[in-house]
């Protein structure tokens, strides 16, 4: 149980010691760098309690269910891997903090750095120990991000901003492509638990999807990992602060691709295909590096390119399919991760002293920089790969394994040949490291004196030297035990034979590394003799960033050319190609013909329906022909609706009949209202070519809607309301089963739509504030017509009980708030047009915007009211009582909201008359 | 029947998208209100069609489907509140650009 609750805290401990730079970042800098220094402390002692076990061959493992359906748990497991990741991240983080802490600038602010480097962390973290392949995904994105903000902390240069923006879209892509082979993967396997999953590697290798996965989840790695073709985005990232690049891109970013091979290697590894795919890209990469950093001048750019390098030697290692490679490979993943952060930090230092990373500039430190020389010296000749050092170690095990290759048939001296062409190269490159720096000419010390750096500055790099050193002469007492238990998790089981030692005698590994040391020291002296390496300036037209480029540069092009093409500021063109696109999508999965029906329905014909389609349709074709005498239009467009309202009633719909009725009173009337501010007449100025065009839209849009409508009105088709009316009077309490889906099933969604009327009816008020109104300009002396006017207040109260009646009736017959509201909306409107708005609002002082908030406030209260029986949101109630006189009558809580609903429409309806009633037209003001 | 139905809809939906893709702010208000015409009787009309069966429990043995009915109920009063709002939109437009036209320009791109 302790233990469960120690291996959370390790998780969780990086994100909330993250928050303790910046609550202290007012601090005096000391104080924010050992505060965050803690951090790593911490979880170094957490791992120590909880490593025990692992060293004797077990795992943690606390799983706790988060999203269930998806199969994401919250499962962390700390093995023997898991824990040497744990490890090299809080060690290194450790020794970057205190580096980072003397390294940065006054100006530059420490404790964003190192709030961002903890939460870096804390992801890394995550990957490391996350058994749910969902969940590493969650922590993969964290470090992509993290990594983003931290390449760009410098935000004022346009390289780190640019530098940032790649590795986040490089990596991105590749953790889209994850994400995908991640959920293969899980189907495949039947589960996303990744200690489960790994058991499962016959079953994977063997489906037919395990392809697809494979080349997603290794574009998932070779992106996070900079390998070829994704290892352009590395050497820009070296934009970030050195303490940056020395935590990132040596020990743990760059690993995250790696750690994941290693993880999957017992469920992915095996076949030909990936032997293929990750040897192959691991062995171009090698070499490729190798290559290029030879030619680099930047400190950190050599660096950068060694890295891509050696990540790739580790690749290769994973991709060769045998146990023992994979173990060589985790033992490089710690050399690598040590003597490369020591490199970054000793560059950092050049830099500082000197204010230059160029080697083109650099020269003679040794004068100057003795110690530092030292330590630097040792650390570029582990990554040479000298003996008695760790990186001559792991590289011999590699060199051993190429030999050992026997995949590729008759070529198999190709793989020894060209590891050994790399490491030429990397022997040329840790040379110049050095050459280049401390000798090589004389440091110009007219302008800048460099000092050995402050102690805790050069104490991050003795340590890891140190551990290059004890490692390189004691690889049995040092790494022994963690390789060990590291490497069964990888493999998954049992140990291959394996021997740390030193000496295995004369063999041809060892051939291989002289052969290597002597040729690599050779080339960089013979090169830098014979060509000058500073002269030179090999800049290929197709590098992999300059491909990048091209790439965002056309997709951007591309983006403005369609937004161009479909919004060029003119609405018609917009709604032309958004009504064609929705044509073609609808159209689409029809494409390959109509699907088979079950069963054909046919109503007979009667005559009330034939003559209502028939006046449907002469209303219809004059509106279009009439469309432009704006009056008659909407008369027109008035008789269209009166059909479909007729239309309800007919098809037995008395609810939508009696709203669609009143509806169109309120709209005939606010368009009324609206004509006097408007031309009264529309100009031709569509071209015949273009009216064609939209006759041909309009004629589509009708065939598919009609030709839908007709397929769905005759196929057999079960509804999902059998529940509903079956529930009707049981649950709601009412017959009128509309009403009760309105009020009461579904009362959450009646709800938002009130709401919107009432922000449609704000929205109208906002849109007229300031206009010209008739309380500004006085009494309007309209004309208004005496019978109008009288008939109007005679009319008023029998609407109104009208509408009382509908409303109370609304639950078990036609009716409700609804029709009710829009019923004394429409009296209300009539009387205002026929009575003038200023008399009106002396008889009937009514606060419209007051009722609209009201009827919301009450149909919230009601639903609200649910809580208090421990009910959810809008659960209705209802009941009989019998009260005097009246009888017996039902109450049902879903009445209360109905109440709401009309306050709402009525407050709503007349609001918005009132607001369009006021306005005096434009030519009424000026005369 | 349904022929009817389906042919009234499709007339009503071609009619509203022909008037919606013209330039001046009064006939797309115009036209969205066949439009939601349209597309109200089309979801009316998902629950198959019937004559005499109000979704009334107890009125008649057999019922027409509520539930479409009650979406088009809401949808009907939604449409209101967007007419209402459309119009109040192109008599603010015209008083601001002194012309109904939808870009705001007499001047047709």
């Amino acid at each position: 149980m302790t233990q469960s609750a120690l291996l959370y805290a390790l998780v969780a401990l990086p994100f909330v010691g993250a928050a303790l730079p910046a609550l202290l970042h007012a601090r005096g800098r000391t104080m924010i760098g050992w505060a965050a220094a803690l951090v790593p402390i911490a979880g170094l002692v957490l791992l120590w309690l909880l490593g025990s076990q692992v060293f004797d061959g077990g795992a943690w493992r606390v799983s706790v269910p988060w999203i269930e359906t998806l199969g994401l748990h919250l499962s962390f497991r700390l093995d023997g891997l898991a824990l040497l990741f744990c490890g090299l991240i809080f060690v290194i983080g450790l020794l970057v903090i205190l580096y980072a802490r003397y390294y940065l600038a006054a100006e530059d602010p420490l404790a964003r750095l190192l709030a961002l480097l903890l939460a870096f962390m804390g992801a890394m973290i995550g990957i490391a120990l996350s058994d749910n392949l969902l969940l590493t995904l969650v922590f993969w994105e964290l470090t992509s991000l993290t990594s983003f903000l931290l390449i760009g902390y410098w935000s004022h240069r346009p390289d780190a901003r640019q530098g940032a923006r790649m590795a986040l879209a490089v990596t991105g892509m590749g953790g889209l492509a994850l994400l995908g082979g991640a959920l293969l993967l899980g189907d495949m396997a039947g589960t996303f638990e990744i200690s489960e999953l790994v058991r499962r590697g016959d079953t994977i290798r063997a489906h037919p999807h395990y392809a697809v996965a494979l080349v997603l989840i290794l574009v998932g790695a070779f992106t996070k990992s900079a390998q070829f073709p994704f290892q352009f985005w590395l050497p820009n990232a070296m934009a970030a602060p050195t303490p940056v690049s020395a935590y990132l891109h040596s020990a743990t970013m760059v690993k995250a691709g790696i750690f994941l091979l290693a993880r999957l290697w017992p469920a992915l590894s095996g076949t030909e295909l990936w032997f293929y795919l990750v040897a192959g890209s691991g062995l171009v990469t090698l070499v490729f590096g190798a290559y290029t950093a030879l030619f680099r001048h930047d400190l950190k750019g050599l660096l950068a390119y060694s890295t891509i390098s050696h990540l790739g030697l580790i690749v290769l290692l994973l991709g060769m399919n045998t146990k023992l490679a994979a173990v060589a490979a985790v033992f490089h993943i710690i050399n690598h991760a040590t003597f490369k952060a020591s490199l970054f930090m000793a560059a950092g230092i050049i830099d500082h002293e000197t204010g230059t990373r160029d080697m083109r500039k650099l020269a003679g430190l040794w004068r100057y920089l003795p110690y530092t020389a030292v330590l630097a010296t040792v650390a570029a000749a582990a990554m040479a790969g000298v003996p008695l050092l760790n990186g001559f170690l792991s590289k011999e095990m590699f060199f051993a394994e190429t030999l050992t290759l026997r995949d590729v048939g008759a070529l198999s001296w190709i793989v020894p040949a060209v590891a050994t062409f790399a490491g030429v190269f990397s022997v040329a490159y840790s040379t110049r490291f050095i050459h280049d720096v401390f000798f090589n000419g004389e440091w110009d010390a007219s302008e800048r004196v460099p000092h050995e750096p402050p102690r805790w500055m050069r104490i991050p790099v003795e340590v890891l030297v140190a551990l290059c050193l004890l490692v390189g002469m004691a690889p049995n007492l040092t790494v022994g035990p963690i390789l060990a238990v590291a490497g069964a998790s990888v493999v998954g089981g049992t140990l291959p034979e394996y021997s740390l030692a030193i000496w295995h005698g004369f063999n041809l590994p060892l051939a291989m590394s002289l052969i290597a040391t002597v040729l690599g020291l050779v080339l960089y002296f013979g090169a830098q003799r014979l060509y000058n390496l500073h002269a030179f300036e090999g800049r290929s037209p197709w590098t992999g960033a300059r491909l990048y480029q091209i790439v965002i540069v056309s997709l951007t092009k591309f983006a403005r050319r369609f937004t161009h093409f479909t919004a060029n500021g003119s609405l018609q063109r917009q709604v032309a190609v958004l009504v064609a696109v929705m044509l073609a999508v609808g159209w689409w999965p029809f494409a390959g013909g109509i699907p088979e029906r079950v069963l054909d329905r046919y109503t007979p014909l009667d005559a009330i329906a034939v003559i209502g389609w028939l006046v449907l349709v002469i209303a219809l074709g004059a509106t279009i022909a009439m469309h432009r005498q704006r009056l008659t239009a909407l008369i027109l467009v008035g008789a269209v609706g009166l059909m479909v309202a007729a239309a309800f009633a007919w098809f037995s719909a008395p609810d939508l009949a009696l709203t669609q009725l009143t509806v169109e009173v309120a709209t005939i009337l606010l368009m009324l209202l609206a004509l006097p501010f408007l031309p009264a007449t529309t100009p031709i100025e569509s071209s015949r070519l273009r009216r064609a065009r939209d006759g041909v839209i309009a004629a589509a849009c009708g065939l598919g809607l009609g030709g839908a409508a007709w397929w769905m009105m005759t196929s057999a088709g079960s509804s999902v309301s059998s529940e509903h009316v079956a529930r009707s009077v049981p649950g709601g309490g009412g017959t009128n089963v509309v009403n009760v889906i309105l009020v009461d099933f579904r009362g959450f969604d009646t709800y938002g739509e009130i709401t919107v009327l009432v922000v449609a009816a704000l929205g109208i008020v906002a849109l007229l504030a300031g206009a010209p109104s008739e309380r500004e300009s006085g009494e309007a002396p309209a004309f208004r017509p005496a019978m109008l006017a009288l008939l109007a207040r005679a009319l008023l109260p029998l609407a109104l009980l009208l509408s009382a009646y509908l409303f109370l009736r609304g639950h078990n017959l036609p009716g409700g708030g609804f029709v009710a509201g829009l019923i004394t909306g429409a009296i209300l409107a009539v009387l205002y047009v026929g009575n003038g708005a200023a008399w009106s609002r002396r008889q009937l002082p009514l606060d419209f915007p007051g009722l609209m908030v009201a009827g919301l406030a009450i149909a919230a209260a009601t639903g609200l009211g649910a809580w208090l029986f421990g009910r959810p949101f809008l659960t209705s109630a209802h009941g009989h009582v019998h009260p005097p006189i009246i009888g017996e009558l039902h109450l049902a809580t879903a009445a209360l909201f109905d109440l709401g609903v009309y306050l709402v429409v009525v407050g709503v309806t007349m609001l918005i008359l009132e607001q369009l009633g006021r306005l005096v037209p434009r030519r009424e003001v000026d005369s | 029947m349904e022929l009817l139905l389906a042919s009234a809809i499709g007339l009503l939906a071609a009619a509203g998208v022909y008037l919606c893709l013209r330039a001046r702010t009064f006939a797309v208000v115009l036209g969205l209100a066949l439009l939601s015409y349209a597309v109200n009787l089309f979801v009316f009309v998902a629950g198959g069609i019937r004559i005499g069966q109000p979704p009334i429990v107890g009125a008649a043995v057999a019922m027409a489907d509520p539930l479409p009915q009650a979406l088009v109920l809401t949808a009907i009063v939604i449409g209101f509140g967007m007419t209402a709002y459309l119009v109040v939109l192109s008599m603010r437009a015209r008083a601001t650009t002194a012309s109904d036209h939808v870009d705001g320009g007499d001047t047709p791109r």
